[in-house]
């Protein structure tokens, strides 16, 4: 029971900082730029796709994940150059419609372009075997993983904490116009906040590569997720989506984990069996519908 | 945005328009093009269901990315009242107003607490979780939805002929068409407006802001539940595909591009997109590259929707 515990916990983690990546790119647009993008889940399949290609292109994860990132990043500034500044301005109706049309441009793409069979990705063979940790085993990659998010998640703390670049993108998300009239070039602050969001996302899609299947549609899913931790984070905080997201990553997988065997301890079989997957999928909506009930504008709110 | 108020030529074209969709059947039947009436069922029942949104978003104020939810309960309880033995409309149908209505008014209770994107987003959360329970139900067939065996009968009358079905959401949407014109201009029309435009100053005037706003919520699930019935009429089967948060944006986008706040936007925007799809998927597999195009120019060009064109709004 411990090491089934241990072993969901620290899937709970590598999921909550994977959603991490997603969720800071989409906290700073969101925040900064007051913009709903609904295609950041598009962005984080683009991503997965050009990750994909680029290891069968170079036969190697690292320089495919790499490549693949740049790819998107890319894409990312073309999109914020030519659609997203005209959005920033318009109200969210407009937000919502126009990033709506793009996800559904950017699947049929992808479906034009990869087929719609999932597209296989591996990890490197080094690491695709599992490693001892104290009495059981977890799989190497994993744990890549969490180093990773781990790493990439300090990075972005310094950054957005320590930098004079962060200072500025913080005091964007708590007042755009104050910070403009301090001199502070915005338009180009949030090129760079969307690109970077951007890359975030692509990284996210090619490590989760390996794990989950690389096809069509994955990203509504995870763009809901995301848009949870933010929601419970406080739209706008990069502290508050660092905590949303292992909250999120680690009720998720456990309550999947351990639900059902613990509703089949305490309910009849049949009815638990009905129950345990329902209530597993819910859980994250209770718990933000719960949280919004109590702070409705997050833990951490930015513009306090 | 303004007050909503009709246009002078509102009320002949609406006549003509009640006229020419009366004829409709009889003159695709003429044409042998018969296959068109269940197309016209969809946009009839479609319009509905955009325009229950439209009386949210466009007169209420309140932007939910959760209308899906009411629609697919609507859905749902038609096909557990032909499950149950109900097999008759007059019945089940304001069953599933009842029931979109009520978990409307559960959902708005606690999300119009909220303000803004977070309002959004918590009438999101709800749909998702219609949309696990649904999946996961296996009594009511999980994943593959819940199939109705046939249609069901109005007053007696078997819906199984598509003219009659036509009929039934042509009489449908004219009923809630007519219930918006009246509604807007009503009081209760005229507060929820003003609560779009000041929340402030309406609650200083004394008037129960929350309330005003949660019944114009659950008023607008209760009618999104009676397009869920008919459309799983329509389709015989209520399926948790109707449930997703896709299906709230399609509507959203129908009443974006239609108008937001205009009586027909609704339904304008739900004639042009389906027929959009009808369109496209003719001329290619990729049709879903072509709306997003055509989608991103409405928002682009053409920001206010089309209904925008026709009706007015004075200030």
């Amino acid at each position: 029971m411990t090491q089934l515990f241990l072993e969901q916990a620290l899937n709970g983690l590598q999921f909550g900082l994977m959603l991490f990546l997603l969720a800071a790119g989409l906290t700073l647009v969101f925040g900064i730029m007051d913009c709903i993008n609904l295609a950041h889940g598009s962005l984080y399949m683009v991503g997965a796709y050009f990750v994909a290609a680029a290891t069968q292109a170079a036969d190697s994860f690292w320089i495919g994940l790499g490549a693949g990132v740049a790819g998107a990043a890319v894409l990312g500034l073309l999109l914020e150059l030519s659609l997203f500044r005209q959005l920033y301005k318009r109200d969210h109706l407009s937000q919502v419609l126009a990033t709506f049309a793009l996800i559904l441009i950017a699947n049929e793409a992808v479906r034009v372009i990869w087929g719609a069979q999932p597209v296989m990705l591996n990890p490197p063979d080094a690491l695709a075997g599992p490693v001892e940790i104290g009495d059981f085993f977890y799989p190497a990659y994993r744990l890549v993983i969490i180093a990773f998010g781990l790493a990439v998640a300090g990075l972005l703390y310094l950054l957005v904490a320590k930098s004079r670049v962060g200072m500025w993108v913080r005091a964007g998300a708590s007042n755009r116009e104050m910070t403009e009239a301090l001199g502070i070039n915005v338009r180009a602050l949030f090129t760079a906040v969307f690109v970077f969001g951007t890359a975030l996302c692509a990284l996210a899609g090619g490590l989760l590569g390996p794990l989950l299947a690389v096809q069509v549609g994955m990203g509504e899913s995870v763009l809901i997720l995301a848009f949870v931790v933010i929601i419970i984070g406080g739209i706008g905080s990069i502290r508050g989506a660092l905590v949303g997201s292992l909250i999120v990553g680690s009720v998720d997988t456990l309550g999947r984990a351990l639900l059902p065997t613990l509703l089949r301890a305490l309910l009849p079989a049949d009815a638990a069996s009905t129950l345990g997957p329902a209530l597993a999928s819910i859980l994250i909506y209770l718990l933000m519908a719960g949280i919004l009930f109590f702070k409705p504008q997050g833990l951490f709110p930015a513009r306090a | 945005m303004a007050f909503y108020r009709p246009a002078a030529y509102q009320k002949p074209v609406a006549i003509a328009l009640v006229i020419g969709l009366l004829a409709l059947p009889t003159a695709l039947t003429g044409l042998g093009q018969e296959f068109y009436i269940g197309f016209a069922t969809r946009v009839l029942i479609f319009a509905l269901a955009a325009s229950s949104l439209n009386l949210l978003l466009g007169f209420g104020g309140m932007f939910s990315l959760g209308h899906a939810a009411f629609f697919g309960v609507g859905a749902y309880t038609a096909a557990i009242c032909q499950q149950a033995g109900i097999n008759e409309a007059l019945i089940a149908f304001p069953l599933a107003m009842a029931f979109a209505g009520i978990f409307a008014l559960a959902v708005g209770a606690i999300s119009l607490r909220t303000r803004g994107v977070y309002f959004i987003m918590i009438t999101l959360a709800f749909t998702q979780m219609a949309y696990y329970l649904a999946v996961s139900a296996r009594s009511w067939g999980g994943d593959d939805g819940l199939p109705l065996v046939g249609r069901m009968t109005l007053a007696g009358i078997s819906l199984a002929d598509d003219t009659y079905f036509y009929f039934a959401a042509f009489f449908g949407l004219t009923v809630a068409m007519l219930f918006f014109s009246r509604l807007a201009d009503a009081r209760f029309g005229r507060v929820i407006q003003a609560i779009r435009e000041n929340e402030t100053r309406m609650e200083a005037l004394g008037y129960p802001v929350f309330r005003y706003r949660l019944i114009c919520f659950a008023l607008g699930g209760a009618l999104a539940g009676l397009a869920g019935a008919l459309l799983a009429n329509l389709t015989g089967l209520a399926s948790p595909n109707l449930l997703l948060w896709t299906q709230s944006g399609t509507l959203l986008v129908m009443v974006i591009i239609g108008g937001v706040g205009y009586l027909y936007g609704g339904a304008v925007g739900a004639l042009i997109l389906l027929c959009l799809e009808e369109v496209l998927v003719g001329f290619t597999p990729h049709w879903h590259i072509a709306l997003g195009l055509i989608l991103l120019g409405v928002v682009l060009f053409a920001p206010k929707g089309v209904a925008a064109l026709f009706g007015k709004k004075h200030g």
